[in-house]
């Protein structure tokens, strides 16, 4: 299958007033490569109390198989807000690269 | 049939807006154009419009609540003025970009401040570019019209564009007019059911105002001027629709008396039923004057006005705006800029006139035609002139 191009190659394939047809497109772009800095999880801290999951203005972190609360990293923005809420302090903002 | 019918202007929109038969209606009172809505509010309590009429908290509210019900696949009336206008102004160029043919009735009001509730052109001017099609009403009759016409122009599928349809505070909205009013068999016949591009529904998913990166954005600004520009062509077929059922014609460009003239007056709304006067006193006292009164104001009908100018000497273009600090007033700024490429131009005068429903009568005009034609010889002095100020 051709792959479907990221933008409109001239207006005139613009659709009328930009509507979108397609439901959940903006999963298609990864507002992850924003980050300056990235959370680290130190799952012998974490009580899985979900207080991350909740604050995350991306709505990006859910739980994994076992319970514990991790960030999806291609649309996590770095901004750390889940890491300032832990407070078992089971989250570690690091710099990238 | 049509009825002869004597109403004020106002309440005379807001029957024509109900023949319509809007789905909804959201407007937030402010003079002049407070009876539109108030007499839409009275159709709908009467149940002879089946239609929600939101009664919303301010104009930003109005014309979201329209956005919203338009975006839903319903036909969509507002109506405002002046500082209304200016607080629905972060929505209004939303609506065209969003392609949604909500209608919306501009009783023309003067900007405060100093607080004033009477007529001048300064808050549609400052909404020109907004991307919405803009018209001017001469008169009861061409209000009436214009409301009908604009629902089947915004929601004609090659626009999909909002109209608003100004009509000059006070001078039209508080005046009782003889007119025409359609019947509602007729207005069946003109103005087909709305059938919405694509509408907000579980069944057939659609995101509407969604961001555009700085990648898409010059293209769909690109778009956006386009599809207004184009309009114009489906304007004047419908306008020939209007005339071909109730034979009244409409122009981007009315003239009267024409024929052989050589200096001209261009005016928007109101004013031209007067000026009409002032030309035939020029004529009788032997002047070869003629009057053009503009009623497409966006998009702004290049080709008309370089036809209609063509042999003038002189044009004096009249506003009811100024535009502070600019070059001249803002019809005549797009006048001068239409004619600049033309090898053959008349003599361009520009007057501001009635201001905040500064009164503007038949002597007002043969005098500003008769300085203009005295400028004929030698340009003016000035590149405007704010008439009628005591002092200047």
């Amino acid at each position: 299958m051709e792959k479907e191009k990221k933008w409109p190659e001239t207006w005139q394939e613009l659709t009328p007033g930009c509507m979108v047809f397609r439901p959940g497109s903006t999963r298609d772009y990864h507002t992850g490569t924003w980050r300056a800095s990235r959370p680290i999880y130190d799952t012998s801290r974490c009580i899985k109390c979900g207080v991350c999951y909740i604050f995350c203005p991306e709505g990006c972190i859910s739980q994994d198989a076992d319970g514990y609360f991790m960030a999806d990293l291609d649309y996590c923005k770095g901004c750390g807000i889940c890491a300032h809420e832990c407070w078992p302090g089971a989250i570690k903002m690091v710099e990238e690269g | 049939m049509s009825e002869r019918i004597g109403m004020e202007i106002a309440l005379a929109a807001a029957e024509a807006v109900a023949l319509c038969k809007p789905d909804v209606v959201a407007a937030y009172p402010i003079t002049p154009n407070t009876h539109i809505p108030e007499h839409l509010s009275d159709i709908v309590a009467e149940g002879r419009l089946d239609a929600d009429f939101i009664c919303v908290e301010s104009e930003h509210s109005a014309l979201s609540a329209c956005c919203g019900a338009s975006g839903a696949g319903a036909r969509a009336f507002t109506a405002t003025s002046s500082q209304g206008l200016l607080y629905m102004a972060e929505v209004v160029p939303i609506v065209p970009s969003m392609r949604l043919p909500i209608v919306m009735a501009i009783g023309n009001r003067a900007l405060s401040g100093p607080i004033n509730i009477w007529n001048d052109h300064s808050d549609i001017m400052s909404q020109r570019d907004s991307g919405w099609i803009s018209m001017f009403a001469a008169d009861g009759q061409e209000t009436i019209d214009m409301m009908i016409q604009a629902f089947k122009i915004a929601e004609h599928r090659d626009v999909m564009l909002p109209v608003n349809v100004n009509l000059d505070g006070f001078q039209l909205t508080h005046v009782v007019e003889p007119m025409m009013m359609p019947s509602q068999k007729e207005v069946d016949k003109f103005l087909p059911a709305y059938k919405p591009y694509a509408a907000v529904h579980p069944d057939n998913i659609v995101s509407m105002g969604s961001l555009a990166m700085p990648e898409i954005f010059n293209e769909a600004m690109m778009a956006k001027d386009q599809v207004l520009i184009n309009s114009k062509k489906i304007i004047l077929e419908i306008w020939k629709e209007w005339e071909e059922q109730f034979g009244r014609k409409y122009e981007p460009i009315g003239e009267y008396r024409m024929e052989g003239a050589e200096v001209a007056m261009l005016t928007l709304g109101s004013m031209g039923d007067t000026a009409e006067v002032a030309i035939d006193a020029l004529r009788e006292k032997g002047v070869k004057a003629g009057l053009l009164k503009m009623k497409l104001w966006r998009p702004f009908p290049v080709e008309e006005l370089l036809k209609a100018v063509s042999g003038l000497k002189s044009l004096v273009v009249i506003d009811r705006a100024v535009s502070f600090g600019g070059p001249c007033g803002p019809v005549c700024l797009e006048v001068k800029s239409a004619l600049y490429d033309q090898k053959e131009r008349p003599l361009i005068t520009n007057y501001i006139i009635g201001l905040g429903g500064r009164d503007v009568v038949v002597a007002d005009f043969v005098k500003i035609a008769e300085q203009a034609i005295g400028a004929q010889k030698k340009k003016p002095a000035k590149a405007y002139e704010i008439y009628g100020v005591r002092g200047s």
